[in-house]
């Protein structure tokens, strides 16, 4: 089966969740055989894992004829893709997009991050995604996050095939409520335009149905995974640590609810002297937090790190006690299954769609202080419940591996297919 | 002739409210009033005020032909007590008609049995005195937690004086045997062993209700029917069912009661009795010796002791608790020991199972962490609580002979007060009389010698520690004697 997909990020260069579980779900399906997956980002670096997709990058895209040879080519994109794919799109050209800004090679300049024209971006996305879905042969299309639906509306509108979208996250999630009216279009635009609409928890789910108005039987769960960690970073040490550290990570935003962290470590540490708290990460209210932990008199005990890259993340794991993640609204969270995976005990929110398979962490309300802190000090003073969640929770999360989440995806793919070619 | 013999078993363990850790050290009551109230009162509605009713009758209107036997905990009887204490006068009209045995069992329906021996004898020594205050006869047949048991329990249970213990007819322990028979314990073989049949039992607890049993539906004939049938030396048949079951997963819309109603009927016409526990001993010989090396209960499919000591947890919970029982023992705080029972019982630890055992919809807990957490909290302020009766650093042996010391200074100082006392109104006779005055001068000799001793009487009572200086060189030579007295 062929599947076209259209992303946003894609690893090693992530800025969130998505990219990894675009990438994880990518390869867990290729694993299932029998796949043959396009991908398109709006930048690859060129480092990239092939192998298991072929990755098309949309500012490597001619969306406007220039007269160029192979060797030119090769020397400009040769390390991104194949010249030959070049040439491919460049005979699908369907319409003139001189007037916009357009490099040597008649491609549009793409960021491959969230800038300021975001809009304007999402919208380029969807003109190249013309070219390739002209030239691209597929049997379905699948959209990751509002950012490509519009590029999967236009490449279905082009070759007939139906489209799968995959909501990640909604705008309900990120903004608590206050959802942008153009980003909720785009959304709804999208649900309603998708022959079948994936979420990654049965609370998206939810949200989609609810807020959306989407038919439920349009809707589908499957759950993300994750992936296996490198074993050097299994094989991080443990620093000697005389207290105990326990561990917020995450962007320090409203939807994380890093305040709700910070109050039930107040509450611990009027209890428990050898505990030290971590907010790592960065994010718009991390100077409000400071305040807050000034506030509450316990900064001698909360620490911030600013915010960690590549291994630094895992590193920061390692040192960890337990894990937190009080997430006020979380589709999915990945990061907690990351923690019990290099066996840090995890507390999360109730409000994460995590909490839905996992069963060997703890899980509170994220506005219940009273708990969580209660599950903070069981943790570091309870050494068999430590044990537990630690031997436990590895185990649990090998059993979550992205070929079951594939197998799932490429099941919805032969349904769609087949509800199609009976209509016709 | 086949005898049957009932065991309704009854128990509810107090239930422990949300405990956080900061009430550790400022809030020492645990339980869930609430809950506890709601749950008993509800179980006593639906199932033991209709179910009690229920054997009442068919004793009346078999005329004392139907025999069954109770197995009732002491933490679900003080509950009672305090919710519904019209059910205890129902027990007690049970207990009157003679009809129905009360078990033998642990107060607080504890793991007392696994975990700490002395323990475990007293518990079920403070169960049976309170069965004996309420119904008015010493229990004589065992049934532990859950029936739980194994060889080295066979020894405690023999050593109280039981001639007979009831335990589950586990498919493991028995193979090709049948549970319908009187065995005896491998390890102290003047105790017979009663085995619950399982299969007879499941049947009615569990299939009674269920359309998609290809026996369904179950009739009283049909029930007797099959215990006639079975092969000519099966003589007892042995069903252990939980009181709340009927009533509750089995709702009186089943016709359950009627079912049970029936039985008495139905029996007589096919030869089949109804006993008690003890009367089946009494009338039967064991056939054969049962070893039991690792512990059995009636729980889950592998009717093993995993549904409480199957993780980490509640062996840790577990390990926790008894470790403070000896401490326990030697304070005398009402408070504090009412407490010290209350937390044993097993549920708490059953609701810490995980896995295949999880205790799911029976859990007030969320999860089997949230049940440790909140429990090792109000374990730990319980600690608290224990370590404050007494200084830390007196190990428990040292105390415990320092507080028999000076129980018996207690009664030292009052007898010798006595002799003082006679002494004086001896002087005083002498004195009023003048008969012999050349006596007066050696007996205030022995005056004054007596009441050296007695002068530290206050400090002694009030604190251990003050005590030693004392009595230190007391304690050695006393210990003989003081430990006979304990003991009574």
């Amino acid at each position: 089966m062929k599947a076209l997909m259209f992303g946003w990020e894609f690893p090693p260069h992530i800025l969130g969740g998505l990219g990894t579980a675009s990438y994880g779900l990518t390869k867990g399906m290729h694993n299932n055989g029998d796949m043959d997956i396009t991908f398109v980002i709006p930048k690859p670096w060129g480092d990239e894992e092939q192998g298991f997709a072929h990755i098309i990058g949309a500012c490597n895209t001619p969306v406007a004829w220039r007269d160029v040879n192979w060797d030119y080519v090769e020397s400009r994109i040769g390390k991104y893709m194949s010249p030959q794919i070049y040439f491919d799109l460049r005979d699908h050209i369907y319409s003139d997009f001189n007037y916009l800004n357009l490099n040597d090679l008649g491609c549009i300049e793409f960021s491959g991050r969230y800038p300021d024209n975001l809009l304007e971006e999402i919208n380029n996305y969807s003109i190249v995604a013309g070219v390739i879905a002209r030239t691209v042969d597929c049997d379905i299309i699948h959209s990751h996050d509002w950012l490509t639906y519009p590029a999967g509306i236009h490449a279905k509108n082009i070759t007939g095939k139906p489209l799968v979208i995959h909501v990640h996250a909604t705008d309900f999630d990120r903004s608590r409520g206050n959802v942008n009216p153009t980003v909720f279009a785009i959304e709804k635009d999208g649900m309603e335009n998708a022959d079948h609409i994936i979420t990654v928890s049965e609370l998206t789910r939810r949200t989609v149905i609810d807020k959306y108005g989407i038919s439920p039987d349009k809707v589908t769960t499957v759950h993300n995974a994750v992936i296996p960690l490198s074993q050097h970073l299994l094989d991080l040490p443990k620093p000697e640590n005389k207290d105990k550290v326990i561990t917020f990570l995450g962007r320090i935003t409203m939807q994380k609810g890093p305040e709700y962290f910070v109050e039930a470590a107040a509450k611990v540490l009027k209890k428990a002297k050898n505990v030290r708290f971590v907010m790592a990460g960065s994010g718009d209210m991390m100077d409000a937090m400071i305040k807050l932990v000034a506030k509450r008199g316990i900064a001698d005990k909360f620490h911030f790190t600013g915010f960690l890259k590549g291994d630094q993340v895992y590193e920061m794991l390692r040192a960890s006690d337990v894990y937190v993640m009080p997430s006020v609204s979380e589709p999915f969270g990945i990061s907690p299954l990351e923690a019990m995976e290099m066996g840090v005990p995890s507390i999360i929110s109730k409000q994460s769609g995590c909490a839905e398979i996992l069963d060997n962490v703890i899980k509170t309300d994220y506005w219940d202080i009273d708990a969580m802190a209660d599950a903070m000090h069981s943790i570091v003073t309870n050494h068999a419940l430590y044990k537990t969640l630690h031997d436990e929770g590895i185990k649990e999360i090998h059993e979550i591996t992205w070929e079951k989440a594939g197998k799932k995806v490429i099941d919805i793919y032969k349904k769609v297919i087949a509800d199609r070619s009976q209509k016709q | 002739m086949k005898s049957v013999c009932f065991y309704f078993k009854i128990h509810q363990p107090f239930r422990l409210k949300r405990y956080r850790f900061f009430d550790i050290g400022n809030d020492h009551y645990y339980y869930d009033d609430f809950i506890n109230d709601e749950i008993i009162n509800r179980m006593a509605e639906q199932s033991y005020i209709p179910m009690a009713n229920t054997l009442l009758e068919m004793i009346n209107s078999s005329n004392g032909d139907f025999k069954c036997a109770i197995s009732i905990s002491g933490t679900a009887i003080e509950q009672l007590q305090l919710y519904v204490p019209e059910f205890i006068d129902t027990l007690k009209k049970l207990a009157d008609t003679k009809c129905v045995e009360f078990l033998s069992g642990t107060y607080s329906h504890s793991l007392a049995s696994l975990e700490d021996p002395e323990e475990f004898l007293r518990e079920v020594k403070m169960h049976d005195n309170m069965i004996h205050r309420l119904f008015g006869v010493k229990p004589k047949v065992f049934a532990n937690t859950e029936l739980i048991y194994d060889d080295d329990t066979a020894l405690l249970i023999n050593s109280m004086g039981f001639k007979t213990c009831l335990t589950d007819g586990a498919k493991h322990i028995l193979g090709w045997k049948s549970p319908n028979y009187v065995y005896n314990s491998a390890s102290a073989p003047k105790l017979k062993l009663l085995l619950t049949n399982d299969k007879l039992a499941y049947d009615i607890s569990n299939n009674f209700n269920n359309p998609e049993w290809d026996e369904y539906p179950l009739t009283a004939d049909k029930y007797i029917d099959w215990i006639a049938a079975l092969p000519e030396q099966e003589q007892i048949v042995n069903l252990y069912l939980s009181m709340d079951t009927f009533g509750t997963f089995l709702p009186a819309s089943t016709g359950i009661f009627d079912f049970l109603k029936a039985l008495p009927y139905f029996a007589k016409q096919k030869g089949v009795q109804f006993t008690t526990p003890s009367l089946a001993s009494d009338k039967l010989k064991p056939v054969g010796e049962l070893s039991i090396p690792f512990p059995i209960s009636d729980m889950d499919e592998a009717r093993d002791v995993s549904a409480w000591k199957g993780n980490d947890l509640q062996r840790e919970a577990l390990s926790k608790l008894y470790a403070t029982g000896e401490r326990v023992n030697l304070c005398s705080d009402r408070r504090l020991k009412l407490d010290w029972e209350y937390l044993q019982s097993s549920d708490h630890f059953y609701y810490m199972s995980t896995g295949k055992n999880a205790a799911g919809a029976f859990s007030p807990y969320d999860s089997p962490f949230a049940a440790f957490t909140n429990y090792m909290n109000v374990l730990a302020d319980f600690i608290v609580r224990v370590e404050e009766q007494y200084p830390e650093e007196i190990g428990n042996e040292e105390l415990n002979s320092l507080l028999l010391t000076i129980r018996n200074q207690a009664g030292e100082i009052e007898s010798l007060n006595k002799e003082v006392k006679q002494l004086k109104q001896n002087i005083l006779n002498a004195d009023d009389s003048n008969n012999s005055p050349v006596l007066t001068p050696v007996e205030v000799l022995e005056k004054s010698d007596v009441e050296a001793p007695a002068k530290p009487d206050t400090p002694a009572k009030s604190k251990a520690k003050r005590a030693a200086k004392a009595t230190d060189k007391k304690v050695a030579a006393k210990k003989s004697t003081t430990k006979k007295k304990s003991t009574k």
